[in-house]
């Protein structure tokens, strides 16, 4: 039986298109009205809410929460101070990618974990005899993000402490007098919040958040406007960008921190002396340079887009749809050099743009690549450049 | 004496895009600009507190893609938000509410004719077929054929094989758009008085022609030449109105390394033994260039700035009876909230995108017959947009701004003048929107009236064009501004016009300053012998 998000009657209510789709068990909107386009542009431009209930969720606490996650997690989550959040990951013993999720510190010995699928026999498994407890809280937490310029302006009205907050900080405040959580956090690449609320006070929470949105251009949107920012902002997704490795059959559905773009991650490595899962394997990795892929952006040159259509006598389309499909990736000599994951026209950049993997010798910015898709049933080769991810990247995000 | 590689005259759309193109062509460029803003007709006005107008132009489609990429406008602010509806109400509360919902838009249309439902994709797909042939035409010169130069003969020679790859279909149906009416071309589709009055519209729009007038069909097929993200024939808000896609230009201009001057019109092209030299402003300053082009329409290219007496005495003639004959007029309001539709209510759903009064070709053709007569209708044509429904930094919170485009309300009036009629034409305009949205009135903060003499006054646009110049055939590719004139030049060696009244013409499409650099910078490119 398919489950509801807390939010589900006010979803429901403003979805005028009857889609819904699947997500984590959950029922999610698709697109609210005849345009997941007009939906993103409200969050590109204005403001944009979105139902992110369906996460799962794992409140992880005690004296040795830190510790017990600086060996869980490849990013060094000591230096997350209460108050702040990660973007983090965690990885196998051969230094694959299990998944990625974002680690709220919210107390000293409180953390909120959240992952795409189900990982609490990962986490709570290994706990061994430190002072921990890993308990899933997905059901309790009702999720809203609200992205785009005019969101902070619309949650500082309610938590007027999210005014100040930095960019991956985190606050507390009430909201029509029901405790929240509001991280500056988001999964469009934009000036953005996430609000976290009990379960029960979901609607209530919902309701103040849309009284106070009034006249302020705010839209709900959908999966459909989600997977476009998302795309832009260089966030990968589980299942299209990468897989888990726990559950992969071969190493080529495996992934590295380092093959989908997260070096950064791992800056102070040299420095910080943790063990964690993976550790051993992503030194060699980074010593030996064995990495086989880099994710990078990849823009479609238009020029040559067109090109393809027009000798064909087609109109070129510039779908902003997201294709979530393997696209091989040659160089000059046409040699399969990588493959992209995730396709779009972004209406933001006016460019045909893609997320691929590419040898590590070709990542540098401004790489020529050609793209391979179909056309008239036929393949076809389009240049296309590398570029620096996140793609979109509008400075308001972490201003 | 300042000197520069090139001056262009008017910051326009056309002369930002122009100087741009200059720039980024090595060439150090000036833009003079006689407002206090750049714009020209793409400018937005925050004429009451939060409120932003569109004061002339208000919509984008025809701007070309290219243009977009080698200036990298995105990097300066592009931002064209998607119209997401259509709305073209009826009499008595009837409407057609068009989304992005294709297969819905179908059953709207079957709710007033089944017929008109697949001849409504077969319109659109002959449509698309005819813009397609026509595009690559947007983005070049016409040759010109009254030379000889073996150039122009290639050119033409090419022209002729490419209209030659059409199919019958296809060419004949360019034809009928390009020589017929609106209403012949409808009425072969279809049925419904309300989608015919819609469609008609865009034949309409800008020009001195009714629907049922041959040369609508020109004017239909020139507003199809658009697309918004590669889709044909839609439109888009940019961010902050047109005036926010000028800033983007001027931005992208000045990136390039152009350098542009508010509050600085031109008097006159400074000339010598039949080559321009620079320019004179109007506060005496000279100043020295090799290239001077004129962003400005055809009359004041080559009557005002330039003495008539060194041009051609059979382009002076050409030019003294190029038609303007503006027609049309702007008004718009600042609304307290947004209007109510007898059947449909008030919700913002229905207004994200054109609201299309002109609920049949009779009625159309109606509101010309005034014009025709030197006056203007009580029942205008009206083309409304409600911009902060798509863009809400638009207006406060709440609040919003309608812009409302108005024919026909002729340039020249029978026995009165646009100072006393200004306010009565906007009284008929409010008094239409209260019988289509009934308490209309009771919304209205401000409004501004824009009539044709304003657009004069206020932009240059000779007799308030609003394409520089009207879209008639004898006035389009290789004639305009005129014959043999259609390539950028002028007679005067260094002189070129970039402007609307060059091909293609109007709207806010950068095509005539886009072509007119690459006729500047091949001229000046070092020769091939």
């Amino acid at each position: 039986m398919i489950r509801t998000t807390p939010f589900h009657p006010r979803t429901s209510a403003l979805n005028e298109t009857g889609l819904w789709q699947h997500w984590s068990g959950h029922l999610v909107v698709t697109r609210y009205g005849a345009s997941d386009k007009f939906e993103y542009f409200a969050a590109r431009n204005a403001a944009g809410i979105f139902d992110t209930s369906p996460l799962y969720k794992y409140r992880i606490a005690g004296r040795d929460a830190e510790r017990f996650l600086a060996g869980m997690l490849a990013r060094d989550i000591r230096t997350c101070p209460p108050g702040h959040a990660h973007y983090t990951t965690w990885l196998d013993d051969r230094g694959f990618v299990l998944e990625d999720g974002v680690v709220q510190h919210r107390s000293p010995a409180e953390y909120l974990l959240t992952s795409a699928e189900p990982n609490l026999a990962w986490f709570a498994d290994r706990v061994g005899r430190l002072d921990v407890t890993v308990e899933e809280v997905s059901l309790d937490i009702g999720a809203l993000a609200i992205q785009g310029p005019r969101s902070r302006d619309l949650v500082a009205r309610l938590v007027p402490a999210a005014a100040e907050l930095p960019f991956f900080g985190l606050t507390t405040g009430a909201v029509a007098g029901h405790p929240v959580t509001v991280s500056r956090t988001g999964y469009t690449g934009d000036l953005g919040y996430e609000v976290w609320a009990e379960a029960p006070d979901a609607l209530a929470v919902w309701d103040a958040i849309w009284d106070a949105a009034d006249g302020y251009g705010i839209l709900p949107y959908g999966m459909g406007a989600l997977y476009m920012m998302r795309i832009e902002a260089g966030l990968m997704l589980l299942g299209v960008d990468f897989d888990s490795s726990r559950f992969a059959f071969n190493d080529a559905h495996r992934s590295t921190p380092l093959e989908l773009g997260w070096r950064w991650m791992f800056k102070g490595l040299a420095d910080d002396d943790r063990p964690f899962i993976g550790r051993k394997a992503l030194e060699r990795e980074i010593a030996e340079k064995t990495s086989r892929w880099t994710m990078v952006g990849l823009v479609v040159d238009w020029e040559d887009y067109d090109r393809v259509y027009t000798a064909a006598g087609l109109i070129p389309p510039k779908d902003h749809r997201p294709v979530h499909e393997d696209w091989m990736v040659y160089d000059d000599e046409r040699t399969r050099v990588g493959y992209a994951t995730s396709f779009m026209y972004s209406p933001v950049l006016q460019r045909h743009v893609a997320l691929a993997r590419v040898r590590p010798d070709l990542a540098k910015n401004g790489t020529r690549v050609y793209l391979e898709f179909t056309v008239d049933h036929h393949y076809q080769q389009v240049a296309a450049h590398v570029a620096r991810l996140p793609l979109y990247n509008p400075e308001r995000k972490t201003a | 004496m300042d000197r520069y590689d090139a001056i262009v005259i008017g910051g326009g759309h056309n002369g930002l895009v122009n100087g741009a193109y200059l720039a980024r062509g090595g060439l150090r460029t000036l833009i003079l600009e006689q407002r206090h803003l750049v714009g020209g007709a793409a400018i937005t006005e925050e004429l009451r507190p939060g409120f932003h107008f569109t004061t002339f132009s208000y919509a984008l489609s025809l701007l070309r893609p290219q243009i977009i990429h080698e200036l990298e406008l995105p990097k300066h602010g592009f931002l064209p938000l998607q119209m997401s509806t259509r709305f073209a109400p009826g009499a008595d509360g009837d409407h057609l509410l068009f989304t992005r919902d294709h297969d819905a838009n179908l059953r709207e249309i079957i709710r007033h004719s089944p017929h008109d439902a697949d001849a409504y994709e077969q319109y659109g797909h002959d449509l698309d077929r005819v813009c397609q042939a026509m595009k690559p035409l947007l983005d070049m010169a016409p040759p010109d054929i009254f030379s000889d130069d073996p150039e122009e003969l290639v050119a033409l020679a090419a022209l002729g094989s490419r209209l030659r790859s059409l199919d019958k279909r296809t060419l004949h149906n360019a034809v009928r758009l390009l020589t017929g009416s609106a209403a012949d071309f409808l009425d072969d589709y279809f049925e419904s008085d309300l989608l015919k009055g819609w469609h008609a519209s865009s034949g309409i729009i800008g020009s001195k022609v009714g629907p049922r007038s041959q040369g609508s069909g020109l004017v239909l097929l020139f507003h199809s030449l658009g697309e918004h993200d590669g889709s044909f024939g839609t439109w888009a808000f940019h961010k902050g109105g047109n005036g926010g896609f000028t800033q983007v230009l001027a931005r992208a201009a000045e990136a390039f390394g152009a350098e542009i001057r508010l509050s600085s019109p031109v008097e006159r092209v400074l000339t010598r033994d039949g080559e321009a030299t620079g320019v004179a402003l109007r506060d005496g300053t000279e100043i020295a260039a090799d290239v001077v082009v004129s962003a400005l329409d055809p009359r004041r290219t080559f009557l005002e700035l330039v003495e008539p007496r060194e041009l051609p005495d059979d382009l002076v003639e050409d030019i003294r009876r190029m038609k303007f004959q503006g027609v049309s007029s702007k008004v718009n309001f600042a609304l307290d909230g947004l209007p109510s539709h007898p059947t449909l209510g008030n919700g913002p759903e229905i207004y994200r995108g054109f609201l299309n009064i002109g609920p049949s070709i009779d009625y159309l053709e109606r509101a010309f017959d005034a014009a025709k007569y030197g006056w203007y209708p009580d029942a205008p044509y009206i083309d409304c947009a409600i911009q902060s429904t798509i863009d809400p930094d638009m207006a406060p919170p709440g609040k919003h701004v309608l812009s409302c485009f108005v024919q026909y309300t002729p340039y020249h009036l029978r026995e009165s003048d646009w100072d006393a009629e200004r306010e009565p034409m906007a009284d008929r305009v409010q008094a239409t929107l209260e019988r289509f949205f009934p308490g209309f009135g009771d919304l209205v903060l401000q409004r501004e009236v824009v009539t044709p003499l304003d657009i004069e006054r206020t932009v240059g646009l000779s007799e308030g064009n609003i394409f520089a110049g009207e879209f008639l055939a004898p006035q389009m590719f290789f004639f305009r501004p005129a014959p043999g004139w259609s390539q950028y030049r002028t007679p005067i060696a260094g002189y070129y016009q970039c402007g609307s009244g060059t091909h293609p013409g109007g709207c806010v499409m950068g095509a005539p300053g886009r072509n007119a650099a690459n006729r500047i910078l091949r001229d000046r490119a070092p020769s091939d012998n």
